[in-house]
């Protein structure tokens, strides 16, 4: 028996309709989960309190500070060379077997498990040269883990940037540089930023890296040289070790809405973006 | 940067442009320098093939724990590729483009969640629910697989909807034009017109599964055997290394480090199949 096409099509359309009902529908359930759970713990004396008794008790401030020095030092190093690289590719060469080479070796750190990056970060940073479990170590490991991030991103935003600008800026006797600096980069610059805010927000969700590389230290840290931990590896060890329910649903809580602001930034700083671009 | 002047700022970018494949050149040296002397003292042989997970006792067979990676994995993707391809081709191409400006972001957030929060989830709702249902210690093999396959599923999504959204419209149109439905014209044509790019997509998403850690480790149960039900506890190659690392010396490191040469190597293979699919997209477009 043939099934007339016009059935096919309304099956076909109630599965996959159902299936990505289904996808929106998860995402939902884990926010709303770890939400409800987690914000009536959270509250400005949780998130600028020091932990006691190994976090059963008190708040994450330290945890907090660490949160925002790993990804800072990250992109502090990472986003100059993600940026060059992006404008090599871009203005620089034309496509040739290095930049194939070149994107290559950047596709293949994407997919580098985030396992491997501790183990690197922990023989390389933390032992060969010395570091120890550290800030220093936490970040640079965590710069290598985003920097696809960040050229793949501002790789796009400089390539959306239309041929007629530089054409204009050439013709007026700029150089190469000259027209990077003042036309494209300031052009392409809210894309840009986009890659560094999503590389922030791999750096604040990462915890296998940070483990391995800054340690688990719960003292406010006062150099680069010391140990800290983020939210994420504090709330798996909370978890984890069964510590204290209460304190990782409210860690939880703080983890996702950081996460959530920084990737709305990113989306709205893109899509504005684009919508300028068009 | 005027002290450099032109030649020099070209020269600068060009040496800087390779910071990505320095990068991954230095990991891969340092962490195969700390962990091919073992592969080779123990022989590669041994190490893949036994079953034999004693560090204390001096052996060192990883093979349950590749059993496990390769059925989790597996287990991932037969849950996370068919629900993100379907998700990607009614969002392409059964949907107005400003509701798909809204969800894609939405399931790309999904993606940003961090993957301690799936493990959590997994223990605390998905655990006790496949301990009810089917029995078992619900920290499970199963439970790692459906986590994972909603962690790689934004994966499948995104790169699969813009393969899809690659293909020309005049295709679409000659297809209508003669008369075929909407879904013939997407099941003959459109998906088979991206069909490289949602290849790549669902092999990327195999590395995902693969190298994914924490989640794994909080699932799973972590218990280092051969499988034998997708019930059963089972440690995947990077819950191990994950576990054991932190106490970890001599030998019993070196095989740590051998273990994550292993992962390496997976992944930079199944990096370079789906680079390889997604520049043939490219060709076609």
């Amino acid at each position: 028996m043939r099934i007339p096409p016009k059935y096919t099509q309304i099956a076909a359309i109630t599965i996959l309709g159902a299936a990505t009902v289904f996808t929106v529908a998860i995402l939902i359930f884990i926010l709303v989960f770890v939400l409800e759970k987690g914000l009536p713990i959270l509250s400005l004396n949780f998130l600028f309190t020091s932990p006691a008794d190994m976090g059963r008790s008190g708040g994450i401030f330290p945890i907090l500070i660490g949160t925002v020095l790993l990804p800072l030092l990250a992109i502090i190093v990472a986003a100059p060379l993600g940026i060059a690289t992006s404008v090599y590719l871009v203005e620089f060469t034309n496509e040739s077997r290095i930049t194939r080479l070149i994107r290559f070796g950047t596709d293949c750190l994407a997919g580098v498990p985030s396992i491997i990056f501790g183990l690197f970060g922990f023989i390389f940073f933390v032992t060969i040269l010395g570091m120890g479990w550290s800030i220093m170590s936490g970040g640079l490991s965590l710069a290598f883990m985003i920097l696809p991030t960040i050229i793949r991103t501002s790789e796009e935003a400089i390539r959306a940037v239309p041929k007629a600008y530089r054409e204009v800026s050439f013709s007026l006797g700029a150089s190469r540089w000259q027209t990077v600096r003042k036309v494209v980069i300031p052009n392409a610059l809210p894309g840009v930023v986009t890659g560094v805010v999503l590389g922030i927000g791999r750096s604040i969700e990462e915890t296998a890296v940070v483990i391995f590389t800054a340690g688990s230290s719960l003292l406010i840290p006062t150099s680069v040289f010391d140990s800290t931990r983020t939210m994420a590896v504090h709330f798996y060890i909370l978890a984890r070790e069964g510590l204290s329910m209460e304190n990782a649903y409210g860690t939880a809580a703080a983890l996702i809405i950081a996460v959530l602001i920084v990737n709305l930034t990113a989306y709205f700083m893109m899509h504005r973006f684009i919508a300028k671009r068009n | 940067m005027k002290l450099l002047g032109e030649k020099g700022v070209e020269r600068l970018l060009s040496v800087v442009a390779f910071s990505a494949i320095s990068a991954l050149g230095l990991i891969a040296v340092f962490i195969f320098i700390e962990g091919l002397p073992f592969l080779f003292k123990y022989g590669i042989k041994d190490f893949l093939l036994s079953s034999d997970w004693r560090p204390d006792a001096g052996k060192f067979g990883i093979y349950p724990m590749i059993a496990a990676s390769f059925w989790v994995m597996l287990g991932a993707m037969l849950i996370g590729a068919p629900l993100g391809i379907a998700g990607a081709i009614f969002l392409a191409e059964f949907v107005p483009k400003t509701v798909m400006n809204i969800i894609k972001p939405a399931i790309e957030l999904l993606a940003a969640i961090p993957s301690v929060i799936y493990g959590f989830i997994g223990v605390v709702v998905l655990a006790p629910v496949i301990r009810d249902l089917f029995g078992g210690p619900g920290l499970s093999l199963l439970a790692g697989a459906i986590i994972l396959g909603i962690m790689i599923m934004p994966t499948v999504i995104s790169i699969s909807i813009d393969s899809l959204l690659a293909v020309p419209v005049s295709f679409r149109e000659g297809s209508l034009a003669l008369g075929a439905t909407k879904w013939q014209t997407v099941h003959m044509l459109t998906t088979k017109a991206a069909k490289s790019g949602i290849v790549a997509s669902i092999i990327l998403g195999m590395g995902r599964a693969i190298g994914e850690t924490m989640a794994v480790i909080m699932v799973t149960g972590n218990s280092v055997m051969i499988p034998h039900s997708p019930l059963e506890s089972v440690r995947t190659l990077t819950a191990n290394i994950a576990l054991e690392m932190s106490y970890a010396i001599g030998m019993h490191r070196e095989a740590l480090f051998a273990t994550g040469v292993v992962l390496f190597i997976v992944i930079i293979i199944l990096n370079s199949i789906a680079s390889v699919a997604i520049r043939k997209k490219v060709i076609v477009k």
